[in-house]
């Protein structure tokens, strides 16, 4: 065996196909919506009435839309924002859900409480929680991120619950104790380091979650407000052109699919390289 | 009527192949107990492994484990199976984990019966109330129709057992059979597979890290030291006269109490010895 | 000599939810009474769900029982105020069973040591804790480098070692060791039972030894009690309850226990 083929089948761990092809589709989305702050083809808003519909590559890179606009400067752009409406609703739902699910595991008091407002939360789903708080605070990305995110509490309620349960019954938590250390300095030292790496999986799915989600939401016109362009309203559009220019539903479902690929795929390969069992193995 | 043949098993590891067992060869004839006693690591579970061809995939092996003549090492999956459970039965450590939860003592006695013999649901439920009853686990009537979690660790061993004598093998294999049990259950448990090597003449390889469990119950024994061989013979020569110095450093290591038999006193038998008394 | 831990018709109950709700509840640990005298090591014994591991609970007031008291140095430590447990908490630490499950694996040897040093409130920092570490460190026959290591760079018997360290490290009076060594290998065991000895001569430690082994007992305690189903059915000196054992269940372990004495009567037996 050469010197190379044995350093990468040490590297080789589980997860890794998935970890590589994941964070590359990752880090190309992120790359792209962050470009498209700065520079992006043409103006995404701007219209050409006299160029709509034009396929790919006969006007821009992904053609034009019923409007005249191009859809590469648009996918660009709404890269960004499905991104950004994405992130702020994980990282509600995260911090939020970890808090809660780092109380409950610390004392029965909080847990059945917080258990029961969870499930309460997770039985109202994203797409109608959203209508109704576009009926209060109408439509945009606040609407979006807070309906996203409240769903995604319970989710993450639940994990960290889970996995933070399983510490408190290590022995080093009792040892925490006999040093005279209290719940939350325990569950600071001890507990929530030794669950960030299941969070940070939850993270990369629940982020692939919410992406559809977010499509989901804009595709019903109750995400971000035109002409901000976004993947669902993007999708929504092409409906009506479908036959005459199929590339407009392509390039943002295929987009999505990317998106929510790449994610997927990343947290599956951090599950298995975080995963204790298999570290152990290995 | 098994024969283990110079046999090497290695896994890959970052610095090249790692040796977890390494040329060892043992016997163990029809109607005898061969203890194997080591520490953790010392390889003594991927030999039983090896032995019912339940290796890792990643394994690699070299010279032979014969049984009756034929090599189990160069089975293909088909034949292990008619050999696993017909001709050689298993016993594991941990009872709770070895049993399916989801299944009664009875249907997970009678599965087997049925799998290979073609059995009927009565006949081997008949079957497995007789096993039951030959474990002597009480009460066997109410017993078959437990689940594992309704029974004590105790029950559930006997349960792994009746489970290994379904298909009627020639040879056991119990790889830490008592570990997980309290001593009073231990030796229950002991005395139950004793009378299944006298009565039915089965052969047993017995692992354990306890010498007194090893002393108690085998006729020969091999002990096992990072993967290598260090000593075998009958059992009582191994431990009374060992010729290995890890055997015994081994001895040495055990609680005086469990070292009592070999002849120096004990210090309970001086105190009392001091005071007067008669040994 | 005195007693330094008086436990006294300690009682402890679980509520169990049966089926149908009936409020039924198990009695763990049942009138149970117990002197440890300082400097002594105190062994009890019994077999899984006697109730042992909850009477070590209870004395290191993780637990609290239904009744009775446990003294410790003459203060009843579910009489004092949450502040005074606390300041107590530095005259008494522990030990565990599972020297994998214990250390946290993410944090350094020496962070783990120093820990208990929370109690203290003019605990040393900086340099002068890092010295203090490295000699805790060197007292369980560990090198003082090793605070920079990580739990997973050691075996079983190091971190058991590590876990000694501290519980150490506050300079307790009482050492509770639940099954401490039985987890580890035979020549590990006997080398972790020789390094609580010689801490006992050396530091004058009193030891409350949890342990299912009669064969541990009889080589590390001063004194033995045998708990059964909850009671502590026989207490005294370990030699005289190991060689003449008055209850039955005391004989029962006894017979039970697989030694070489049975050696060349297999045989005869066949």
């Amino acid at each position: 065996m050469t010197a190379l083929a044995l350093r990468l089948r040490r590297g080789w761990r589980p997860g890794s196909a998935a970890l590589l092809v994941g964070g590359v589709l990752t880090a190309c989305l992120v790359g792209i919506a962050l470009t498209s702050l700065v520079w992006t083809p043409e103006d995404p808003t701007r219209m050409r009435i006299l160029q709509k519909l034009r396929g790919p590559l006969v006007s821009g890179w992904l053609g034009t839309d019923h409007l005249g606009r191009d859809v590469a400067s648009m996918l660009m752009r709404g890269a960004f924002n499905s991104l950004t409406t994405a992130f702020a609703a994980v990282g509600l739902g995260a911090v939020l859900g970890t808090l809660a699910g780092v109380a409950a595991a610390a004392g029965p008091t909080f847990d059945a409480m917080l258990m029961r407002i969870c499930d309460a939360l997770f039985a109202l789903p994203p797409i109608l929680s959203a209508i109704m708080l576009g009926a209060l605070l109408g439509p945009g990305a606040l609407t979006a991120i807070v309906a996203i995110g409240v769903f995604m509490i319970p989710v993450f309620a639940r994990v960290t619950r889970g996995a933070a349960m399983q510490i408190w019954a290590r022995e080093y938590i009792m040892a925490a104790r006999m040093a005279g250390k209290g719940t939350a300095r325990i569950t600071l030292e001890h507990v929530l380091p030794n669950i960030a790496g299941q969070v940070i999986v939850q993270v990369t799915i629940q982020l692939a979650m919410a992406i559809l989600t977010e499509a989901g939401l804009s595709f019903l016109g109750l995400g971000l407000p035109p002409p901000a362009p976004t993947w669902g309203r993007m999708l929504a559009e092409s409906q009506t052109y479908l036959t005459q220019a199929p590339h407009l539903a392509l390039a943002p479902g295929l987009a999505i699919a990317a998106a929510v690929l790449g994610l997927n795929l990343l947290g599956d390969g951090l599950a298995a390289r975080l995963d204790p069992r298999r570290r152990q193995a290995s | 009527m098994l024969a283990i043949r110079n046999l090497s098993v290695a896994f890959p590891g970052p610095e090249g192949p790692v040796r977890v067992v390494d040329d060892v060869s043992v016997e163990v004839g029809r109607g005898e107990s061969l203890g194997i006693v080591g520490e953790s690591g010392s390889g003594k579970s991927m030999l039983s492994l090896a032995t019912i061809g339940l290796l890792p995939k990643s394994a690699r092996t070299s010279g032979g484990i014969l049984l009756e003549g034929r090599n189990i090492l160069t089975m293909g999956e088909k034949e292990l199976c008619g050999l696993r459970g017909r001709r050689i039965g298993m016993i594991f450590q941990e009872p709770m984990t070895a049993l399916n939860p989801a299944m009664t003592a009875g249907q997970q006695i009678a599965e087997g019966i049925r799998l290979h013999h073609g059995t009927g649901r009565a006949e081997a439920r008949a079957e497995a109330l007789r096993l039951l009853d030959r474990v002597r686990i009480p009460d066997p009537a109410r017993r078959i129709d437990s689940y594992p979690h309704e029974m004590s660790g105790g029950q559930r061993q006997r349960v792994g057992i009746a489970i290994a004598l379904a298909l009627k093998p020639d040879l056991l294999i119990a790889d830490e059979p008592t570990t997980a049990l309290d001593v009073t259950v231990q030796k229950e448990i002991l005395d139950i597979l004793d009378e299944l090597v006298a009565d039915l003449g089965l052969s047993l390889i017995l692992i354990s890290h306890d010498l007194g469990v090893i002393a108690r119950s085998t006729d020969r024994t091999l002990v096992m030291c990072r993967g290598r061989a260090v000593e075998d013979g009958p059992t009582e020569a191994v431990l009374r006269n060992p010729t290995a110095q890890y055997t015994r450093d081994l001895i040495a290591a055990l609680p005086r109490r469990a070292r009592a038999g070999l002849g120096e006193p004990g210090l309970g038998e001086e105190a009392r010895l001091a005071a007067g008394g008669t040994p | 000599m005195t007693a330094l831990l008086e436990i006294e018709n300690l009682t402890r109950d679980y509520a169990l939810r049966g089926k149908g709700g009936a409020a039924r509840s198990l009695r763990a640990v049942d009138d149970v009474s117990l002197d440890v005298e300082a400097g002594s090591i105190v062994a009890v014994v019994g077999e899984s769900g006697c109730g042992k591991s909850t009477l070590a609970r209870i004395v290191m007031a993780l637990d609290r029982p239904t009744g009775g008291t446990v003294r410790l140095g003459g203060d009843d430590l579910f009489a004092l105020t949450p502040k005074a447990l606390a300041r107590k908490r530095r005259d008494f630490q522990m030990v565990f069973q599972d020297p994998y499950g214990s250390l946290n694996p993410r944090h350094s040897v020496g962070r783990i040591v120093a820990e208990p040093l929370h109690l203290l409130d003019d605990a040393p920092r900086g340099r002068e804790r890092a010295a203090l570490v490295a000699r805790a460190l060197e007292d369980v026959g560990l090198p003082g480098s090793a605070a920079e290591r990580f739990p997973h760079e050691f075996s079983g018997g190091q971190r058991q070692r590590i876990a000694i360290a501290r519980a150490l490290i506050t300079h307790p009076k009482l050492l509770v060791a639940d099954e401490a060594v039985s987890a580890l290998d035979l020549s590990i065991q006997a080398q972790i039972l020789r390094l609580i000895l010689s801490l006992r001569d050396r530091h004058g430690l009193t030891v409350l030894f949890i342990t299912h082994n009669l064969g541990v007992v009889d080589e590390i305690a001063d004194r033995v009690g045998v708990m059964q189903a909850g009671r502590l059915v026989e207490t005294g000196p370990v030699r005289e309850v190991l060689d003449h054992p008055r209850e039955d269940y005391t004989r029962t372990l006894l017979a039970a226990e697989p030694t070489l004495a049975v050696l060349g009567q297999r045989r005869r037996r066949a």
